[in-house]
């Protein structure tokens, strides 16, 4: 039950976008269309509900204060946790390679439309973050798995409504200077109010 | 070519001097008419969040001009010995150690910072302007060209993270840098005057409006439209 509260949380109230800003440049720029943006939103899904679970076994195996002592006991002392940032990216780098072979190999459309954005999720705030956060809230194995895949899922849901506003948006006319952008910080804004609704659901 | 009209070709191309017209345009124009945030549309990622405040705001862009700066630096130093697959990994590699080892600085000297900007510090690395700026500017230029450029990015993505601070500071908190503006501003016109802090400024909600809003102002000043 406790993981499903977390679940839920992570998708709606602990959005990465509507509450952390994480993973915004793709966010806005593969927003252009509800067909690119699903598949970018599941290829997130995948990363993060891999890279996350990955980096809590590093992090509690390797690189947490005592965390060797599996090794023998006498490396009790040491504490490797400034390796943090330079492992946990390795981690996800190879990840996504990992992913972006099997996409070109399964999906050549999807891989076409994607781009460069497929070898950018390595450098997406969102996956980061993601794993930033599992060590620094001291997550559970189980935790940490179910914390990636939702907030995959609360990246998916934003970026897919964002794309399906901007199709319509094609019709109105926005003034020059917010056209683009503008217009979609402003809506990401309004978004990001109705998602405050959620707040105050206590799970 | 004798060895003359060699030595008169050598003589006829001087060093590029340190700040040429060339080398100041990198640096002014990611300021402005190439903005990495409102016209490039990179690095909002880790901005928004810390800009609740001017001072944790102030630290970030340092952070990040330290850290665009030196690694823009660094790999192009390293550029003709990166091979091309490899690359992007090569320079995760560079941007995690430089954002170490301000994570470390902070920790050693401004310990309540470091707690503040907590997770945010570490996400410079995924900063896409970084990454943007390796792969599009470094990987091909020469060291101090690249300097440059690093640096003409990280300020344009200073002063825009910073604006939005000032503005989110002072209507959602009625200070700026800590100084309560709005306290004074009430004193002055007695007891019964006071200044309502608006608390959707405070939340990420404020964070997109006024940088929306900025965009709108800096893109019609520029003219850029966006098709």
């Amino acid at each position: 039950m406790e993981l499903f509260s977390l679940a839920i949380r992570s998708i709606f109230i602990d959005n990465m976008i509507f509450a952390y800003f994480l993973g915004m440049c793709s966010f806005l720029a593969v927003s252009k269309k509800v067909s690119t943006a699903l598949g970018l939103g599941a290829a997130v899904i995948f990363v993060l509900s891999v890279t996350t679970p990955v980096n809590w076994l590093l992090n509690e195996f390797i690189l947490k204060e005592g965390a060797l002592t599996w090794v023998s006991a006498d490396l009790v002392a040491i504490d490797l946790s400034f390796l943090r940032f330079i492992m946990f990216i390795a981690i996800i780098a190879a990840m996504v390679q990992l992913v972006e072979m099997v996409v070109e190999k399964f999906a050549p459309a999807l891989y076409g439309q994607l781009g460069i954005f497929l070898p950018l999720i390595a450098v997406n705030c969102a996956i980061l973050g993601g794993s930033l956060f599992m060590a620094q809230r001291d997550y559970t194995l189980a935790e940490s798995a179910v914390y990636g895949f939702g907030s995959g899922t609360g990246f998916l849901l934003a970026i897919v409504a964002l794309a399906a506003i901007r199709e319509k948006l094609k019709y109105s006319h926005v003034p020059n200077g917010l056209k683009g952008l503008g217009i979609t910080m402003l809506l990401t804004g309004l978004m990001g109010l109705a998602f405050m609704s959620f707040m105050g659901i206590d799970l | 070519m004798s060895a003359e009209t060699l030595e008169k070709a050598i003589e006829k191309k001087p060093a590029e001097a340190l700040f040429s017209k060339r080398r100041r345009k990198l640096v002014a124009d990611p300021l402005i008419d190439d903005n990495p945030i409102t016209i490039q549309v990179l690095g909002i990622c880790s901005a928004l969040a810390v800009t609740t405040q001017m001072k944790p705001t102030l630290v970030m862009a340092i952070s990040v001009i330290f850290v665009i700066a030196m690694s823009n630096f660094v790999i192009s130093v390293m550029r003709n010995t990166i091979p091309a697959r490899v690359r992007i990994i090569v320079q995760l590699a560079v941007v995690a150690t430089l954002v170490t080892l301000v994570s470390e600085v902070l920790k050693a000297f401004a310990y309540d910072m470091y707690k503040e900007l907590s997770v945010f510090i570490g996400l410079i690395i995924t900063n896409c302007i970084v990454m943007g700026r390796l792969e599009a500017f470094a990987m091909g230029n020469k060291p101090y060209d690249s300097l440059l450029d690093g640096l003409g990015s990280a300020l344009g993505y200073s002063w825009i993270i910073l604006t939005v601070a000032f503005f989110r500071e002072l209507f959602g908190s009625g200070s700026v840098f800590g100084i309560p503006v709005y306290n004074y501003v009430s004193s002055i016109f007695g007891p019964d005057f006071s200044l309502a802090t608006n608390g959707l400024m405070v939340s990420p909600i404020g964070a997109f409006i006024i940088l929306g809003l900025i965009v709108w102002v800096q893109r019609t000043k520029t003219g850029y439209v966006e098709h």
